[in-house]
């Protein structure tokens, strides 16, 4: 049994692995957001390697389960949605970097009053994907738990839409150049895509629950 | 000669190992789950160790709906239940089985010889056919139910359950191959019973083997035959087929038809259910596609998902159809061996006109 069960059980631990990377990148994401409206220059710079450190493993993890998933002709009725689940959540990481790096390359000026918004927002885009990352593991192991944790996703995601309404508002209503209120509605529109992403896999996660069903 | 009149037998094995046989590993070899090869080679094993295991079992309820005593006979007879299937299975697509074929010929035997047919026999066959689906159904949906909830509280893997069921579907493929041979080798070799070619008893090394499960033998490697030359095509288009099948569906769906076929083919339960004061179940050839039909049905209506009445109508006309055409044929073609080729197609000859024939009477 145990040697039916010794490649299984190594692949299974892979997408446990590609899932805590999802999860961790995003969880350093916020801390990130937290570190530049802080100003923690040096903190910032560690919390932006590790995502991409956290992104590189969720790539090459996920290469390596779809590798074996086709190789060993695996889960042939789920092995599509399995596919286009992983792809959809590593561009959720995919995202949560890229936002980061725009805050290092484009160093936008927050004024101080705003950065509670700004963390707020970041906070639950990122409560959004933790529950799609919980929502993934339940679709493997228990099914029935899915959509409860899909419904979370939902709900961050327009608390995410309300927090980023508020805030756009809040900046066009400042006594500020045009210019930086563009490029202030821009970080807020950067980091409320990385809800967006969560939605739109959470949506795919609802459908796949229905397939898998036997 | 009488090696020569075994042929349509053995055309008939092969068309049922090509048919029937797809069934129970379509799922599994669609999916690619299995591959062909092995499916093929398992299945072509078990059901030539279930027709040997079936020398005992169903061909003796057959026997009792008409006793075929010259070669020729037999020979017109499975020739005639494989022209029909053939005929309804190319031409109709109706989910015709050989089971029914092979009744619907004896009958016509019977009648072309003047002989008495077994009523209470013919009742116990009728009413297999209609209970076989159903029966089928009836498990397959039980069989759902438990293996949901199983999954649902015990959270297993995905991917553990794809392990599960690649395996499994090797090992109930397996019980359904041998549960294959076992029900229907009287289908294919039953009628040769009372004219086998062979010796009472005959050494293969140091096996013994009796005419009939010679004669069984021979069979099950007809059917076997038809598995490993045929059965691919028929496994991928009726895999993709039947109603999108999971893998995991599938496996209860093909457990489900493969306990019907051994518990209506299996002398050995039968002992065991007498032994237990359980009354017997009678031991009669059913058709392997309708009880995997009855099986999906079964499956569909616990999962609500709707069921199509198109495929119950189908079987339905199938039950009538398939023997009526056999029964023509037969009369057709014992007409011919008698009165063309000269030959005697039985060895007790027809009673005189006017004579009455009473059923229960004939020898």
């Amino acid at each position: 049994m145990t040697i039916l069960f010794r490649r299984t059980r190594a692949l299974e631990a892979q997408i446990d692995q590609f899932l805590d990377a999802v999860s961790e990148g995003c969880l350093v994401f916020e801390k990130g957001v937290d570190d530049y409206l802080r100003h923690d220059e040096p903190s910032f710079e560690e919390r932006r390697k590790a995502i991409g450190v956290f992104e590189g493993k969720a790539d090459a993890l996920r290469r390596e389960v779809e590798t074996r998933l086709y190789a060993e002709s695996l889960i042939p009725d789920h092995r599509g949605d399995v596919l286009g689940l992983l792809e959809n959540l590593d561009n959720v990481i995919d995202q949560a970097k890229q936002t980061l790096g725009q805050f290092e390359v484009e160093r936008p000026e927050i004024p101080e009053e705003l950065a509670p918004d700004y963390l707020a927002l970041a906070r639950a885009c990122v409560q959004a994907t933790q529950h799609l990352v919980d929502s993934c593991r339940a679709f493997f192991r228990e099914i029935t738990a899915v959509r409860s944790h899909i419904h979370k996703v939902y709900f961050f995601e327009k608390e995410a839409d309300r927090l980023a309404d508020g805030l756009k508002r809040k900046i066009f209503a400042m006594d500020l150049e045009l210019a930086r209120k563009i490029h202030l509605r821009y970080f807020c529109f950067h980091v409320e895509t990385l809800s967006d992403r969560a939605e739109g896999v959470a949506d795919r996660l609802a459908i796949y629950t229905i397939k898998r069903t036997i | 000669m009488s090696w020569l009149f075994l042929t349509s037998g053995l055309f008939l094995g092969w068309s049922l190992g090509a048919n029937d046989a797809a069934n129970l590993f379509g799922t599994a070899v669609a999916t690619r789950m299995l591959k062909f090869r092995t499916a093929a080679l398992v299945g072509g094993v078990f059901v030539v160790i279930g027709a040997w295991a079936g020398a005992q079992g169903t061909s003796e309820t057959l026997g009792r709906l008409g006793t075929i005593d010259a070669p020729a006979g037999a020979f017109v007879v499975a020739l005639a239940a494989a022209a029909a299937v053939v005929l309804l299975l190319t031409r109709s697509g109706l989910p015709v089985s050989i089971t029914q074929a092979i009744v619907g010929a004896i009958l016509g035997w019977n009648l072309f010889n003047g002989k008495a047919t077994d009523l209470k026999t013919l009742t116990q066959l009728l009413s297999s056919w209609l209970l076989s689906p159903l029966l089928a159904g009836l498990i397959a949906a039980g069989l759902f139910l438990v293996a949901r909830r199983f999954l649902q509280r015990r959270r297993v893997h995905l991917l553990e359950v794809d392990a599960w069921t690649r395996t499994a579907l090797l090992v109930v493929g397996a019980f359904g191959a041998f549960s294959l041979g076992l029900n229907d080798i009287a289908n294919v070799m039953g009628v040769f019973v009372r004219v086998s070619p062979f010796p009472a008893e005959t050494a293969i090394g140091p096996l013994r083997f009796t005419s009939v499960e010679l004669l069984f033998l021979l069979g099950g490697i007809a059917i076997a035959v038809g598995i490993a030359t045929y059965s691919g095509r028929v496994m991928v288009r009726l895999g993709s087929g039947l109603a999108s099948l999971s893998p995991l569906a599938g496996l209860l769906v093909v457990l489900a038809a493969g306990l019907v076929l051994f518990i209506f083919g299996s002398p050995a339960l039968q002992r065991l259910l007498r032994t237990a004061g359980l009354p017997g179940w009678p031991l009669v050839p059913v058709s392997a596609t309708q009880a995997v039909v009855g099986a999906i049905v079964g499956t569909a209506l616990v999962r609500r998902s709707g069921i199509r009445l198109k495929p119950l109508g189908q079987i339905a006309i199938g039950w009538v159809a398939a023997p009526a055409a056999a029964l023509v044929f037969a009369l057709v073609g014992l007409f011919v061996v008698q009165n063309v080729f000269e030959l005697p197609v039985s060895a007790t000859p027809r009673p005189a006109a006017g004579a009455r024939v009473v059923a229960g009477s004939a020898s």
